[in-house]
Order: C-alpha cells, then sequence, then structure tokens
C-alpha cells in the first residue's frame, strides 16, 4: 500500500466517524432538541436538587464590571451549560465556582455563591479545600510534565497519600471512569506528552476525578481537540453525570444541546435565559436568545 | 540587479559571510593555541653547529632551533653584527641553547651568515634538570661515588644511566611522600599543638586546668618531636643516597660538567628517536605537563595545582550561587507583587552582570577578605592572628567573589525559565487542591531546571576564564599546597589557589625567561579552554537530560 493510500484511507476513516456521530445528534439544533425532548420527556429546575446557589454575584476586573447581579441554581448531579458569545463572561462566571479568580490581582467579587449551605467566598473557606471538592479541567489539556500515573495520583499526593496499592486503586479508578484505562494501561510510566490531545484531556479529567469530588467544571474542553477526541469526551460527560455535578462552558451550541440537562445564556455580563436545555433550544423565551442560537451574531 | 536585491537573495550571503567569518575567527583562533600549545610537547632534534661568527671567531654550538626570521641586512647591522654590503637580507635563528647555569644563555640569536650545514649527531643528549633547565651535550660517563661505572660508548652505559635515572625518580618520589605526607602531618599536628597553647594563654582558664591542658601539649609535643626525628633521618639517608651517582657531560665548547643525578627529570637523545619513540615521548611530556607541579618559576614542569584550583574554584563556585540564584529568581517572579520595586529590582540585577569584573574584585578584597574574613578571625581563630586564616585571599573568596559575580546570569535564565511555563500547568495544580507553594516545588521547578542548569552553564563559562578580580581575592602565582587534601577538613577554603587563566597571565608576562615560557602560554590556554569547554559540556548533558525529561511542555 503507498503512502498515499495510507494517507487516504486514514482520511476518511476520521472524516467516516465524526459523520455517524453528527447523523446521531444533527441535524441542528432543533432536531436534537427534539430527540431529546422524546428521550426524557420534561425536566424542570423546580424539581431538582440545589447544589449550588449563585445569589447577587457582581465581578469586577478593575473598574469593568464583568458580571451583572448574577442569580442561578446549578442542580446536583446534571450537566449545566453556559454558552454565550466570546467575553459574555460565562468562563468567568465558571471560574468564580471554584475560586481560580482568585489568581487574578484586580478582580473584585461581590454577593455570594452557596454550595452546600455554605458560601464559598466565606473568611473561613480553605480555598484549597474548595478545589478539591470543585475540579476543573481547561481549554487546552494541561497534563504536568510526569508520568501518565504520577498525573492521575497528583491530587493524592497532595493530600498525603503514600500507600502503593491505594494510588494504584485510584489511578485505574480514574482512568477507567475517564474511558482511558484500555488505551494506557500498557504504558502508566511514559510521560504525559506523549499521549494525543484528546487523551491529554481525558488524562485531566482522570486527574480531575481522581480527588472525588463534587462538582466538575469544564472550561470549553473540547474546543481544542479533533472531532473523534470531542465524541469520546462528550460521551464521557454523559457518564460521569450520574456522579457528579457538571457544569460546562462551551462555544459551541451543538454541543451544548448534546451533552447538558440545562443551559444558561449569557451576554455582556448577564444572565439573559436560563432553562432546561431543550426548551432553552426549541423555544427560547427571549429575543436574544433566539438572535444567538439561530446565529444571527455572537 | 534590483531584481536580485528583491529577491531577498543578498541577505542570504550576508547573513551566510557572517556565520563563515565567525567559523573563521574562532577556529582559527582555537587553532593557534592548538598548535602552538601542542607543538611545544614534541621533542625536537638538537642540532650541532660550527659557525664563524661576523667576528671571525670560531664557535660550536648544540641546540634547538626554535624559529627562523629574515630580516633586512641593516637590522642586522645595527644589532651590531658585521653583514657584508652586498647582502640585502640575511636570515637568523633563534637556538635554545640551554645550560643556563653554565653559560647565562637559554636562547640566542645568530645569523646564518658564517655558518657551516647543521648537523645531527646521533649522541647529543638532552638532559632535562629541576633547576636551570635544560643541559644540551654530549655525554662521557656516569659515576657512582666519584668511580667511573660507564663510560660514554659502552655497550653498558645507556642502560645504567637510565637505570640511575629511575632510581633517582623514585627517591624523589620517597622524598616527597615523606616531607608532604608524614613531616607535613607532624607539622601540622605541632601547629594545632601551638594554637591549643596559644588559646589558653587568650582564655586563661583555671590553674590546674592549664597545667594539665599544658602538660598535654608538652607530652604531645614530644612524641611528635621524636617521631619527627626518627623521619629527619630517615630523610637524611635517603637524600644522602641521592647524591651517589653523578653524570658527566661535555658542553658544545667541549668544556666538563658533573651533573647530579638527583637534579635530572629525563635523559634523551631526541636525534636517535624514531617517530614512534617520539610519540611516546611526546605523551609523556603531556602528561607530565597536565599532572606534575611547576618548576622554575612555572617556566618548567607541569600545571597541575592549576587545572585543580580552578576546578575548585569553579566548583565551590556553582554550590554557593546556584542556591541564591534560583531562590532569588523564585521569589522576583513567584512571590513579589510585580511592581515598580520588583523591575527596579530586576533593572539593578540585570546590571549588575555588567558591572566590570575588577570591581568585583576589589569588593571582594574590601569587603569579603578584610570585613568579613577579618571578623572571622577575630571571633574563631583568634588564636592564630596575627596571621590571618579568613582575613587573607583564599579560594572561598574567590568563590564568593565569582559567585556574586555569576549571580546575576543564574537569576536571569532562572526567572525566564518560569516565565516559560505556561499558566495553564499552574492552574491544573491549582485547581487540583494545590498551594502555591505545592505548585511551585511540585510543578513549576521541575520544569523550570532546564533554564536553571542553562543558567548555571553560562556562569560556569564565565566563572571559569575570569582572571581580573581572582588577583585580588585569593589566586598567587604558585601554592604552596593544593585546597583538598587528606588533613581534616579535607577542603582547606581558607588556602590560597592557582588558577589557569592567572597563570597564563604569570607565565607570559611576569616570568624571567620569556622565550622559555611562551610555548607554555600557548599550553595553558589550551587546557584552560578545554577545561571550559569540558565543563559546559557536562553542564550541557545535564541540561538536555533533563530537557528530554520535560520534553514539549512549553509547546
Amino acid at each position: 500500500m503507498t503512502a498515499e493510500q495510507t494517507n487516504l484511507m486514514t482520511t476518511e476513516a476520521a472524516s467516516a466517524k465524526p459523520e455517524t456521530a453528527s447523523h446521531r445528534d444533527r441535524p441542528a439544533v432543533s432536531a436534537a432538541g427534539a430527540r431529546k425532548v422524546s428521550e426524557r420527556e420534561t425536566m424542570s429546575l423546580a424539581d431538582e436538587t440545589p447544589k449550588i446557589q449563585v445569589n447577587n454575584l457582581n465581578l469586577y476586573y478593575g473598574a469593568d464590571q464583568a458580571l451583572k447581579n448574577i442569580n442561578l441554581m446549578i442542580p446536583e448531579k446534571r450537566v449545566t451549560a453556559f454558552i454565550g458569545p466570546s467575553g459574555c463572561g460565562k468562563s468567568t462566571l465558571l471560574r468564580c465556582f471554584n475560586r481560580m479568580n482568585d489568581l487574578v490581582d484586580i478582580c473584585r467579587i461581590e454577593g455570594e455563591i452557596v454550595m452546600d449551605g455554605k458560601n464559598i467566598y466565606d473568611r473561613d473557606i480553605d480555598v484549597a479545600d474548595l478545589r478539591r471538592s470543585v475540579g476543573m479541567v481547561f481549554q487546552k489539556p494541561n497534563p504536568f510534565p510526569k508520568t501518565i500515573y504520577e498525573n492521575v495520583a497528583y491530587g493524592l499526593r497532595l493530600q498525603g497519600v503514600k500507600s502503593k496499592r491505594v494510588l494504584d486503586e485510584v489511578v485505574e479508578k480514574s482512568l477507567r471512569a475517564a474511558a482511558l484505562w484500555d488505551e494506557v494501561k500498557d504504558r502508566l510510566q511514559d510521560n504525559a506528552f506523549g499521549m494525543s490531545g484528546g487523551q491529554q484531556q481525558r488524562l485531566v479529567i482522570a486527574r480531575a476525578i481522581a480527588i472525588e469530588p463534587e462538582v466538575i467544571l469544564l472550561d470549553e474542553p473540547a474546543s481544542a481537540l479533533d472531532p473523534i477526541s470531542t465524541l469520546k469526551i462528550e460521551e464521557l460527560i454523559n457518564e460521569l453525570k450520574h456522579h457528579y455535578t457538571i457544569i460546562i462552558v462551551t462555544h459551541n451550541m451543538q454541543q451544548a444541546a448534546r451533552v447538558s440537562d440545562y443551559t444558561a445564556f449569557m451576554y455582556m455580563g448577564n444572565l439573559v435565559e436560563y432553562g432546561d436545555t431543550d426548551t432553552l433550544f426549541t423555544n427560547p423565551g427571549k429575543k436574544q436568545t433566539e438572535d444567538y442560537i439561530t446565529g444571527r451574531y455572537g | 540587479m534590483k531584481q536580485w536585491f528583491k529577491s531577498g537573495v543578498p541577505w542570504i550571503w550576508l547573513n551566510g559571510a557572517a556565520v563563515a567569518f565567525s567559523m573563521i575567527m574562532v577556529v582559527g583562533l582555537i587553532g593557534l593555541i592548538a598548535v602552538r600549545g601542542f607543538g611545544h610537547f614534541w621533542p625536537s632534534d638538537v642540532a650541532l653547529i660550527n659557525l664563524t661568527t661576523s667576528q671571525g671567531e670560531q664557535r660550536v654550538l648544540i641546540g634547538e632551533l626554535v624559529r627562523s626570521q629574515t630580516v633586512p641586512a641593516a637590522v642586522a647591522r645595527d644589532s651590531g653584527e658585521r653583514v657584508p654590503d652586498d647582502v640585502e637580507l640575511v636570515t637568523r635563528h633563534l637556538i635554545k641553547l640551554g645550560n643556563r647555569d653554565q653559560t647565562g644563555v637559554d636562547f640566542a640569536w645568530y645569523l646564518e651568515l658564517g655558518m657551516e650545514p647543521w648537523q645531527y649527531p646521533r649522541d647529543i643528549t638532552v638532559v632535562e634538570r629541576r633547576e636551570w633547565g635544560n643541559f644540551y651535550g654530549t655525554p662521557v660517563a656516569l659515576l657512582r661515588e666519584g668511580a667511573v661505572v660507564a663510560q660514554a660508548g659502552d655497550q653498558s652505559f645507556e642502560a645504567e644511566l637510565q637505570a640511575a635515572v629511575r632510581r633517582s625518580l623514585d627517591l624523589h618520589l620517597q622524598i616527597r611522600r615523606l616531607e608532604r605526607g608524614e613531616i607535613g602531618r607532624i607539622n601540622t599536628s605541632l601547629n594545632r599543638l601551638r594554637l591549643d597553647e596559644r588559646r589558653l594563654e587568650l582564655d586563661s582558664p583555671p590553674a590546674d586546668v592549664e597545667a594539665a591542658e599544658l602538660a598535654r601539649i608538652a607530652a604531645a609535643r614530644e612524641t611528635l618531636d621524636a617521631q619527627y626525628a626518627v623521619l629527619r633521618e630517615e630523610l637524611d639517608v635517603i637524600y644522602a643516597s641521592t647524591r651517589r651517582d653523578t653524570l658527566q657531560m661535555r658542553m658544545a665548547d667541549g668544556n666538563q660538567v658533573n651533573i647530579s643525578l638527583a637534579a635530572i627529570v629525563r635523559v634523551t637523545r631526541p636525534n636517535e628517536l624514531s617517530v614512534i619513540g617520539k610519540s611516546i615521548q611526546y605523551v609523556e611530556r603531556v602528561w607530565e605537563f597536565l599532572t606534575e607541579d611547576p618548576r622554575e618559576a612555572n617556566t618548567e614542569g607541569g600545571i597541575f595545582p592549576a587545572i585543580f584550583g580552578t576546578v575548585t574554584m569553579v566548583m565551590v563556585m556553582s554550590v554557593i550561587v546556584t542556591p541564591f540564584g534560583i531562590l532569588a529568581a523564585i521569589y522576583l517572579r513567584e512571590y513579589a507583587k510585580q511592581g515598580t520595586m520588583t523591575r527596579i529590582i530586576r533593572i539593578s540585577v540585570y546590571n549588575l552582570a555588567g558591572v566590570p569584573s575588577i570591581v568585583y574584585g576589589v569588593f571582594g578584597l574590601g569587603f569579603f577578605v578584610y570585613y568579613l574574613g577579618g571578623n572571622l578571625d577575630q571571633l574563631f581563630y583568634a588564636e592564630s592572628l596575627p596571621t590571618p586564616t579568613f582575613g587573607t585571599p583564599g579560594l572561598f573568596w574567590a568563590s564568593l567573589t565569582l559567585a556574586l559575580l555569576t549571580l546575576p546570569i543564574v537569576i536571569v535564565s532562572t526567572e525566564e525559565g518560569l516565565s516559560r511555563i505556561p499558566s495553564t500547568i499552574r492552574q491544573g495544580s491549582l485547581a487540583l487542591g494545590a498551594t502555591k507553594s505545592e505548585t511551585l516545588w511540585k510543578v513549576i521547578v521541575p520544569l523550570a531546571t532546564p533554564a536553571m542548569m542553562t543558567g548555571l552553564i553560562l556562569a560556569i563559562a564565565r566563572a571559569a576564564g575570569e582572571v581580573a578580580p581572582l588577583m585580588l581575592v585569593g589566586v598567587v602565582k604558585l601554592a604552596p599546597a593544593l585546597p583538598i587534601d587528606t588533613v581534616f577538613p579535607f577542603i582547606h577554603l581558607d588556602r590560597k589557589i592557582m588558577h589557569l587563566g592567572f597563570h597564563i597571565y604569570d607565565v607570559g608576562f611576569q616570568s624571567p625567561n620569556v622565550e622559555a615560557a611562551r610555548p607554555l602560554v600557548y599550553a595553558t590556554a589550551l587546557i584552560l579552554v578545554m577545561l571550559i569547554v569540558v565543563l559546559n559540556l557536562a553542564a550541557i548533558g545535564i541540561r538536555n537530560r533533563l530537557r528530554e525529561r520535560y520534553r514539549s511542555a512549553g509547546e
């Protein structure tokens, strides 16, 4: 077989798989909504157990206000998506949940975010503790320059776990949960940088769930990945929501429609509309939302 | 033409030419040093020259040709030679005549005019001596206790001579071992006793304690003195035995000279040697150069103490500068609030790299040596005052001064390494509940180690080649002892050291025998360059291994 042929074939293979994937999820937003409605009949925020409650949240970068009086409830063990055009504040809001904004010197926050009955911006909150229960996965895969094993074990080692048996167990469990175990079980001691982008991102998810958080924040987790890897991540999210409360920020509306139970649309620092994903995509309540999801701006 | 300029081709040529020019300069420099430096150790043939001087005097010379020049006849006439009027250019040769103790002249220029063809008799012998440089001549006889053992020309002469040389070298080694080792140990102990006594005087403890202590010192001194007496006797016997053999030599002018075998390092007949024989001798001489102590005001012998001193100093400097520089850089980059103050500090640090090194030397002498060292002596070494221990230039102060000099380099490259680490990795660790310091030490610092190594490499290269400040803070022409030996505390940070860079300066410009020193300057320079290359290669090797481990983290 010539190199050209191989090339052709791999291209075909690569393009074929996402196609089947999209056949299932597409075409377009409305159809996806329709499918979901048929699958899960009705969902309503009112029936859910609240995990996080955001009350009157205002956030400033110096003099600029980035979040304007946000109020919303994140339901437990559901996937909540934040969508909106670039710069609308969705990532900023996400980073409030594990206080990553603390790293920005000029950032100032008013209002409260209550998780399990406790305001996470209280003075007596240990930020490291908070981050242990609210894991986060970033846009670009960011494995540490260590072996695959050590990447997953990192969080546990921080907590002082030394037992080899416990570590082995958790590493395997986490990698299985992140649907990565079969691909890497023979090279756990290899450097994580040797993996593909999609594998790295799943490794980062495994790393996050290794310390058994309650909430997982996903900041555009698939935007740097190819379609196949994206699909794998989305399937993974569907699995993980049985155990974790998931909040995902995404640019990609189809993705939001595919993976989320509830969707919040944000614009210019305001929370414009928030509701169950099917309703929001099929029958948006606000003109701005409709304009955005039909592609008129953003 | 315009098209050609537009195409960008001239730029490529210009850049290529710049690279070529740099390469030529570097290769030329290294080549010159290598040829001159390595050439020195090749045993060249020794010529027998019959000549009639311009004054009409008949002379016979034995010596090695160093180099030749062709000069206008006028120049020769000006220097007092009589050159026929019809001659415009004359060639003159610089001949190494040796026998400095006999004639007072080691090197001399002779005009080619009046020289008969040079001969290379096989029996011309070169005697390398511990003092007074080489001796050139023809052997006459080997004497033992004043009686002839073998005449030159006898079958057994060569074998007897070489055996005698080996024996005398053995004895020399024994003497040195006794003097440096055993007697050195006794001297150190005696000195320690003296200091104990002095401390007793300074402390003035209760009478009974003092008496007991004095008794102990006296007893110890007595044993040591007894041991010394034994060794001294042993030494005297060996010394006497080294005077047993004498080599009788005839100089070019026919005078006979007796050379005691005790003063001889090597006896060779270069004219007789094949290329292989010369090669063996060449290797021997290079090895001797690398491993022996210098002789004759550094113009003969080896440079081992200088190599050792340079390496030790660079090592001690690295040990000092690495932690300081890295910690400072981490604070500046990771903890300090980035603002006007950090910017000022950073600019100051960067500018430190541009301060002339002699300024550091003066600072080191004034602050480290006299102030810090002086106070250290007052506090901890009061008993040996007024002889200073640390209040005088030495290895530690030289290393510390160089550490200060190279600190900016380490700080700058560490900071750059830290700033190149993507913030996502940092956030990834923080998001897992790591504290700032956990993130720093477990993730960031390991990632920045290649950059830190780069800083250290640059620092080492700079430090190993530095001379000016060292002249003030601890490097000397001739150090009596190495800074590391088997006597407690093994690393003697207070000792003065020799240094290759300073050795080059000293041999080249402070030497009484310029011609003899010249090739040594090249050879020493070559060793210094090679030493720096080796140090750098080692550091680069370590860095590349680290880099391999953290490959593509920054991408």
